[in-house]
């Protein structure tokens, strides 16, 4: 079992960030709000309507971009729309909208294998808004890129979360990345994962680096890693 | 310049290869009933299409080969991706695949020709049955080899099952599919010629035998033996443009 009596409620709007230790099951527990699996007991619910399988109130953004090699970026991000029936101008109309939101305007039929790493993974977050989804669920999304790109791409998210008012998940496992971009950063720990700690994040928004309250942001990252290693300790 | 730099190699290997024939041709003293030089199989088959000769032949034969393949390579697909899909039907299907794989071609063609007469349905059938299995391993290698973050981003977006098909599972495994329609299509001129040999009155596999026997015409047998790799080469750089076109804007 990944997860164990696991009970996090998400306001509708906000931005919730999962830290973990590696197999505390951040992944699955994203991966059963997304209704990619099904939980063996309990439930999950998006407003007054449980999950009960791959969701249409849902876009996820994976840990690997995920394109398809073989289309053009706009033939990409317009997948989901091409799936649920939406016939082509209109679904390449709305594919090119999200290019400009993700700032990818001029990349249109660009390959994927033409783009870099950051470029690609903001193709996977338009791909993931294209639907306008009530929840963006987030699965370690920018930890294969450098660390500038990160923080770039990190911020970029806040804009559009602004824009958008999507409720967002995002798993991590950086400590300043979930304090940065989240209300509240929930802890989970070693395997079967369990909540050890819902630390809120009072940070004023809109957040950027520079304008940060620097004791705030270090004192929650604190908070964070106390309980991350009282956990890593006990399973020792 | 690229061109250039392309094409010069074919030409010079063309060259050596007429060189060393004609090399041969006068060294061993051969009559051309043995071994016709070059210039005369070349003066034969210019000859041979300009009088009418080769075109029927040749017609019957592509005819065959375009059926047999197209039929095989369909139906390739189709258990292919049952193979990498379901274990049921690989333990059911594999053992009979692989021992009419083991049976050679030239073991069937009679029994086949005696089934179905002379006429197109033994021989596509033939070309059919030789294509099969090159193009079905590689479907099912391709399938079972496609990247299951593919997979479940599909399911995330709720994809049907036949879209997950079409969209998703074809197009990535398509390098591989074509990889094996690239062998199977040259295999098929082999089930072609193999088809008009165990019976057939019409056919490059039917000409070469009457150059051979009754109108005892060597370098018309030669000049058959050069269309039939024409058309070879020919399919098979088609299988590979179609293979450009389609996959070579990836990476």
């Amino acid at each position: 079992m990944a997860v164990e009596s696991v009970s996090i409620d998400v306001p509708d709007g906000s931005i919730v960030a999962i830290v973990g230790p590696n197999g505390s099951g951040k992944s699955t527990l994203l991966r059963l709000i997304g209704g990619l699996l099904l939980p063996d007991s309990g439930e999950i619910r998006i407003g007054d309507r449980p999950v009960e399988g791959a969701d249409a109130r849902v876009g996820i953004v994976f840990q690997e971009p995920r394109l398809l090699p073989w289309r053009d970026v706009v033939g990409n991000v317009a997948l989901p729309l091409e799936l649920a029936g939406m016939p082509g101008p209109a679904r390449e109309r709305r594919a090119r909208e999200l290019l400009g939101l993700v700032g990818l305007e001029g990349f249109d039929g660009a390959r994927p294998h033409q783009l870099s790493g950051g470029m690609r993974q903001r193709a996977a977050v338009a791909r993931a808004l294209v639907r306008e989804p009530g929840v963006l669920l987030l699965d370690e999304p920018f930890s294969a890129l450098d660390a500038l790109t990160r923080e770039r791409l990190d911020l970029e998210l806040l804009r559009l979360w602004e824009r958008t008012a999507t409720t967002i998940v995002l798993v991590t496992h950086d400590i300043a990345e979930a304090v940065f971009l989240a209300d509240r950063v929930v802890v989970l720990s070693a395997r079967p994962g369990r909540v050890v700690a819902d630390i809120p994040v009072t940070l004023p928004r809109p957040r950027d680096r520079s304008g940060l309250d620097a004791a705030a942001f270090s004192a929650a990252a604190a908070a964070i890693r106390a309980r991350l290693e009282t956990d890593a300790e006990a399973v020792a | 310049m690229r061109t250039v730099r392309a094409v010069v190699p074919v030409v010079g290997a063309a060259i050596v290869f007429l060189g060393f024939w004609k090399l041969v041709v006068i060294v061993g003293d051969y009559p051309p009933f043995i071994l016709p030089a070059p210039e005369v199989v070349a003066d034969r088959f210019v000859g041979a299409w300009a009088e009418g000769v080769m075109t029927p032949h040749a017609l019957t034969t592509l005819a065959e080969i375009v059926l047999g393949f197209g039929a095989g390579a369909a139906s390739a697909l189709l258990i292919g991706y049952l193979l990498a899909r379901s274990r049921l039907a690989e333990r059911l299907l594999s053992p009979y695949l692989v021992a009419a794989q083991a049976t050679p071609i030239l073991a069937l063609a009679p029994l086949i020709a005696l089934w179905f007469g002379s006429g197109l349905t033994g021989k596509v059938l033939i070309c059919a049955l030789i294509v099969f299995f090159p193009v079905a391993v590689s479907t099912m290698v391709g399938i079972r080899s496609v990247d299951r973050g593919l997979l479940e981003l599909g399911q995330s977006l709720r994809a049907t099952r036949w879209q997950v098909v079409t969209k998703l599972e074809i197009p990535a495994a398509l390098p591989q599919i074509l990889g094996g329609m690239r062998v199977g299509v040259t295999l098929a001129v082999v089930g072609a010629i193999v088809g008009e040999w165990a019976g057939g009155d019409q056919g490059l596999g039917v000409l070469i035998n009457l150059a051979r026997g009754s109108l005892f015409d060597i370098p018309l047998m030669f000049a058959t033996l050069l269309t039939i790799a024409l058309i070879g080469v020919a399919l098979y750089l088609f299988v590979l443009l179609v293979e450009r076109r389609l996959i070579g804007a990836r990476a």
